[in-house]
């Protein structure tokens, strides 16, 4: 039955093209625009370690002293905090991360000194964020103790230093100090670069920067702060630093810390431990809001700070609004297209077709045109995700489309062809035979 | 014209009548919104930075020690001054579109509880406000023993210019000259008002903050060092910045040249607002597609009912009415289905900017885009039934003899 409906619905298209190609061309633009939108929304909204997101949190203590009321703590932590919890080893794992400029050079390679970021972590943020090396391995924590001279290097550094050769073992200079190479990343670009996210609530949804690279080097937390003192930028400050790009013992917010914690009982201990250590330190008259601890999970901390940003939002709305006008659009096509054969299905109905079958019918006609304009607005998609790479935005190397997208396009397309072919078909299989009959 | 005849029809045919009217509602809400969104992006984009851009450039360097940055500043400084074709070369933290380095809360007490805003603080060595080009509205610019030296972030007691636009957001209906503020425990004095100097990042801030800048007089130091302004003619400008490029590798090999932040005013304007340009360019091809769409939909749907009323119009035709009369007719019934269409639109409009205004921080969306919007529509509406129309003309009489 499906295939003699399908041959009608041939038919009846190709008896009127300037109808059909229309209803195609309508379809096919609006699919094009949405799902182009919807893959740059479903990029940067996506998970940015899939394999542990679950188990991993993002703790705050609220270290400004200013009295207030302030509805959310800092989103950055104070170092003595930061390192207070880091130093209790109360998660499975737990990672304090920092990032700085550095002046970088690579003795023996001729290049000029080069001024990447440079994160300072400390041992398990490789484990824990599921890190991935092509060469070597992180450094221990015995090395984070021992404040040792050592550090990883990304794909795009070691490409542009060793000619992407394993460099496990080569010395660097970052500002005066050698370290020695101890891992080589594979290419690494966790979209955003989630555990640098902050203050995305005060960016007004410019927030593309979110999803540039990740940082060249990586060194352990406390070899970073030493070889690179002077050169820390602050989140925030109650009060000027005494000396400025030094923050241990700070007035100033600028180290984050996150934690993997396995299950929900663990979670839950954890918040206790976090709001145990506040209300001590205010105790001690450090902190004067403990009740204002967070811990969220890293889907929630992105999604605290709106990472993807307003104009990606924005389009992806406009987008949707231009595809219910296509779906209005083709609806009236298909009502005109239908109620035209009036005079036909009147002759189907009297030679004993069912109401149903004439509406299984006009939607198996609608749904192919909804596969025609799919094909067609997967040409735009692709063709719109070109444009995309082409604008100047963090992102722009990340866009791509891929398999759930793909199919994606097609079920959208047959989805929306057949819930805007509903309403014509239901009118069609109303016809009336005897009167359709009279006129015939 | 008859109108009720057309109407009479139309409720024959409400179904499509209905869904032709919806698909003008919303492509008048969506046209109008996206109308507004452009005016927006064009007007941050035209944003007045205060200043000679098209003879300014920078150099941004970084990586050298601290200890020697008062050195180093004077080495480049000299260096670049002797470049030909530069008029002057200055210290300055932060650049119009560029570089970010002062951006700080103040407070109009010194015991630091009246919060007076977050703004951008322009600190500058001899010369930079000069070389900047800003126009002084009031009061005075700095003299020469206004630049003294300091050792913190910030000098601690410093006579400063602000803007118009943070003077009147201070001290409304106030003199601002004479006035005082605080950053933590600095304290800054009012004695000049320049009519605008934007911050550097005017794209994150919303209406007249954009415009809340304070230049800071201030000598060399560990905490005004890498940052240079460099004035030349425009025609040299290009060439000059090159020059300099080429010259910092000899005069200041301790130091690493920012590529990317070494730039001219105009080119860092360019690409500061390179996003908006983009968002303009995708907002423009959705209005067109959406007209396009529009137009089409009307095509289609007037041309079936040109087709399905082919004997009506040969009657009509044969008991008298002319060509003119059915062309009439089915641009008046155009016109009435795109005006039901506008009506709701316009309601659809309003509430589409306050989903907007909720999620975007974006103004109420004026009433003049309205207007805009419905004549569009029209202007659309008659054109893409023009053709089905004059097919509708052309039907002969001798149609209504036949069978």
């Amino acid at each position: 039955m499906f295939g003699y409906y399908l041959d009608l619905a041939l038919r009846s298209l190709k008896r009127n093209k300037v109808l059909t190609a229309l209803m195609v061309i309508a379809i096919a633009v609006g699919i094009g625009a949405s799902m182009t939108t919807l893959t740059v929304m479903h990029l940067l909204s996506g998970d940015p370690v899939p394999t542990r997101s679950g188990t991993l949190f993002y703790p705050q203590v609220d270290g400004n002293p200013t009295p207030g009321d302030f509805k959310q703590p800092l989103d950055v932590m104070d170092y003595q905090s930061a390192v207070d919890l880091w130093g209790a080893r109360r998660a499975d794992r737990q990672a304090l991360v920092v990032d700085s400029p550095v002046r970088l050079s690579a003795p023996g390679v001729n290049l000029p000194a080069l001024m990447p970021s440079m994160l300072s972590t400390t041992s398990d943020f490789f484990p824990m964020f599921d890190v991935p090396f092509r060469y070597g391995s992180g450094w221990s924590a015995d090395d984070d103790a021992r404040h040792a001279r050592v550090a990883v290097i990304s794909d795009d550094l070691n490409r542009k230093l060793f000619g992407g050769r394993d460099s496990v073992g080569q010395v660097l200079r970052l500002r005066d100090t050698d370290v020695r190479i101890v891992g080589v990343l594979q290419p690494w670009r966790p979209s955003p670069v989630f555990y640098t996210v902050a203050g995305g609530r005060f960016a007004n949804g410019d927030t593309a920067e979110f999803y540039g690279k990740t940082q060249d080097v990586f060194t352990p937390f406390f070899t970073g702060l030493e070889l690179n003192d002077g050169n820390f930028q602050q989140f925030t400050c109650w009060h000027m630093p005494e000396r400025p790009g030094h923050l241990q013992n700070s007035p100033c917010a600028w180290v984050r810390l996150w934690v993997q914690l396995g299950d929900a009982g663990k979670v839950a201990a954890y918040r206790q431990f976090l709001d145990g250590y506040a209300a001590q330190q205010a105790a001690l008259g450090r902190i004067v809001r403990p009740q204002n601890t967070r811990l969220r999970s890293l889907m929630q901390w992105l999604d605290y700070n709106g990472v993807v940003p307003g104009d990606v939002r924005l389009q992806t709305w406009l987008a949707f609004a231009f595809l219910a006008i296509c779906l209005f659009n083709m609806i009236g096509l298909l009502l005109a297209k239908f109620l035209r054969r009036s005079g036909e299905i009147g002759v189907r109905r009297a030679l004993g077709a069912s109401r149903g079958a004439v509406f299984a019918q006009c939607l198996v006609e609608a749904g192919l045109v909804g596969l025609i304009g799919g094909i067609g607005g997967l040409g735009l998609t692709l063709l719109g995700l070109w444009l995309v790479r082409r604008q100047p935005v963090a992102y722009a190397d990340l866009v791509h489309l891929d398999v759930s997208m793909f199919v994606a396009t097609f079920v959208t397309a047959i989805a929306a062809s057949l819930l805007a072919g509903v309403l014509p078909a239901f009118r069609a299989s109303r016809v009336a035979p005897g009167l359709q009959l009279k006129s015939v | 014209m008859q109108i009720r005849p057309i109407l009479a029809a139309l409720r024959r045919h409400r179904m499509a009548t209905v869904l032709i009217a919806l698909e003008i509602a919303l492509a008048c809400a969506v046209l109008c919104n996206a109308c507004f969104l452009i005016a927006g992006r064009i007007g941050a984009i035209q944003v007045d930075s205060g200043v000679d851009e098209a003879s300014l450039a920078t150099v941004q360097l970084a990586g050298y020690e601290n200890a020697h940055a008062v050195d180093l500043n004077a080495r480049v400084l000299a260096g670049l001054g002797s470049i030909p074709g530069v008029q002057s070369a200055s210290l300055l933290n932060s650049i119009p579109f560029g570089a970010r380095r002062g951006t700080a809360g103040i407070t109009t007490d010194m015991a630091g509880k009246q919060f007076g805003g977050v703004v951008e603080f322009y600190v500058g060595g001899p010369g930079s406000l000069a070389a900047l080009g800003t126009r002084l509205v009031a009061g005075r610019n700095p003299q020469p023993d206004d630049f003294r030296p300091f050792t913190a972030l910030m000098p601690d007691d410093a006579p400063v210019q602000v803007t118009r636009a943070l003077a009147e957001h201070l001290w409304p209906g106030a003199d601002p000259l004479g006035k005082e503020f605080w950053l933590d425990k600095s304290h800054f004095r009012v004695v000049g008002v320049i009519d605008h100097l934007v911050r550097p990042d005017p794209g994150g801030w919303p209406g007249d903050s954009r415009d809340w800048s304070v230049f800071v007089p201030a000598q060399s130091s560990v905490y005004l060092s890498g940052s240079y302004l460099l004035r030349a003619a425009p025609r040299d400008l290009h060439r000059v910045l090159r020059d300099a490029r080429a010259a910092i590798a000899k005069i200041a090999p301790d130091a690493v040249l920012d590529q990317d932040g070494t730039q001219t005013l105009g080119d860092l304007r360019t690409r500061s607002f390179q996003k908006d340009r983009a968002m303009i360019g995708m907002l423009v091809g959705v209005i067109v597609a959406l007209l396009l769409v529009t137009a089409l939909g009307i095509v289609g749907l007037a041309s079936f009912w040109v087709a399905q009323r082919r004997r009506q119009i040969g009657i009509r035709r044969a008991i008298g009415a002319t060509r003119r009369d059915i062309l009439h007719y089915f641009q008046t019934e155009n016109f009435l289905i795109v005006s039901f269409g506008i009506v709701l639109g316009m309601a659809l409009a309003y509430a589409l900017n306050l989903l907007l205004m909720t999620h975007y921080e974006l103004p109420r969306l004026p009433l003049a885009y309205l207007p805009i919007g419905a004549i569009a529509l029209w202007l659309l509406g008659q054109l893409a039934v023009l053709g089905p129309a004059l097919r509708a003309a052309a039907v002969p009489p001798v149609v209504a003899t036949r069978g």
